[in-house]
């Protein structure tokens, strides 16, 4: 192993900045904010796995495991609420959704 | 050998990245994104996780980039006039988040200088199932519920009515 720890830092400090950014910039379509949460959680892995390989342990792994089960499992969920709001006004603009009515 | 490769897998991932958050289509951002992700597995694999590096090109590659893509064919959103692209006044609020962000990484990158990485050859898959379902088996049950709630309200989300 021949990367330093800092490098891989600044790589998901990078792809981090880009995920924000996406979500940011396309605020107005909710497939691309979830695309922006999906970049935003792959760089936090990277950092898992990256302090994993400095210090020899396994822990970064398997926490990097558990972030994955909680992104699908964050995917399903909004992915479904996308199919219900598509449903109920045929877009997934989020400018049509601005109503609090239940 | 090994920090030339991630030079370059680094460079895929970040040029896939920066094409899938200005593509016009969904779509195409998909797909962009999947090549970022296979380099960012490639990454991982280098940073001695080989068992990560496998479940983030079949999860993620393989299931969730398949789950929007499939979400984006059944509501039918592929067509570009469908999708409003961001104008330039809502890029503005981004473009000065992310150059906060890369100005102060780059800041630290310019004053500490890396320090030479230990002799690490990565961790087998023995040592990551001993550690994962021995030390954190707590977690993993947690993280089962978890899956479980979440199917429920995916369920609960996607009845008719």
């Amino acid at each position: 192993m021949s990367i330093p720890l800092f490098h891989v830092l600044i790589l998901a400090g990078i792809l981090f900045a880009l995920g924000l950014g996406c979500t940011v910039a396309w605020r107005a379509n909710v497939i691309m904010m979830l695309i922006g949460i999906e970049i935003m959680l792959n760089a936090v892995m990277l950092v898992f796995v990256g302090a994993s390989a400095q210090w020899g342990a396994a822990d970064g792994q398997i926490f990097s495991l558990m972030l994955m089960a909680l992104t699908s499992a964050e995917v399903s969920l909004a992915l479904a609420m996308v199919v219900y709001l598509h449903r109920r006004k045929q877009s997934v603009n989020t400018d049509d959704f601005d109503s609090m009515k239940g | 050998m090994e920090a030339i490769l991630f030079y370059l897998l680094a460079a895929v991932t970040l040029v896939g990245t920066l094409c899938a958050i200005t593509a016009r289509q969904a779509v195409r951002a998909i797909v962009y994104l999947v090549t970022s992700f296979f380099a960012l597995a490639l990454i991982f694999y280098l940073l001695g996780a080989p068992l990560v590096a496998a479940f983030e090109v079949i999860i993620y590659a393989g299931a969730i980039m398949v789950l929007f893509l499939f979400v984006i064919m059944m509501l039918d959103l592929g067509h570009p006039e469908k999708m409003q692209a961001p104008r330039l006044a809502d890029w503005w609020p981004a473009l000065l988040i992310m150059l906060v962000i890369t100005g102060s990484v780059a800041v630290l990158a310019v004053a500490r200088q890396p320090q030479a990485p230990g002799g690490f050859t990565g961790i087998s898959v023995r040592q990551f199932s001993r550690a994962l379902f021995q030390q954190y088996g707590a977690a993993v049950e947690i993280i089962s519920m978890q899956l479980l709630f979440a199917l429920v309200g995916a369920l609960y989300l996607g009845r008719r009515r």
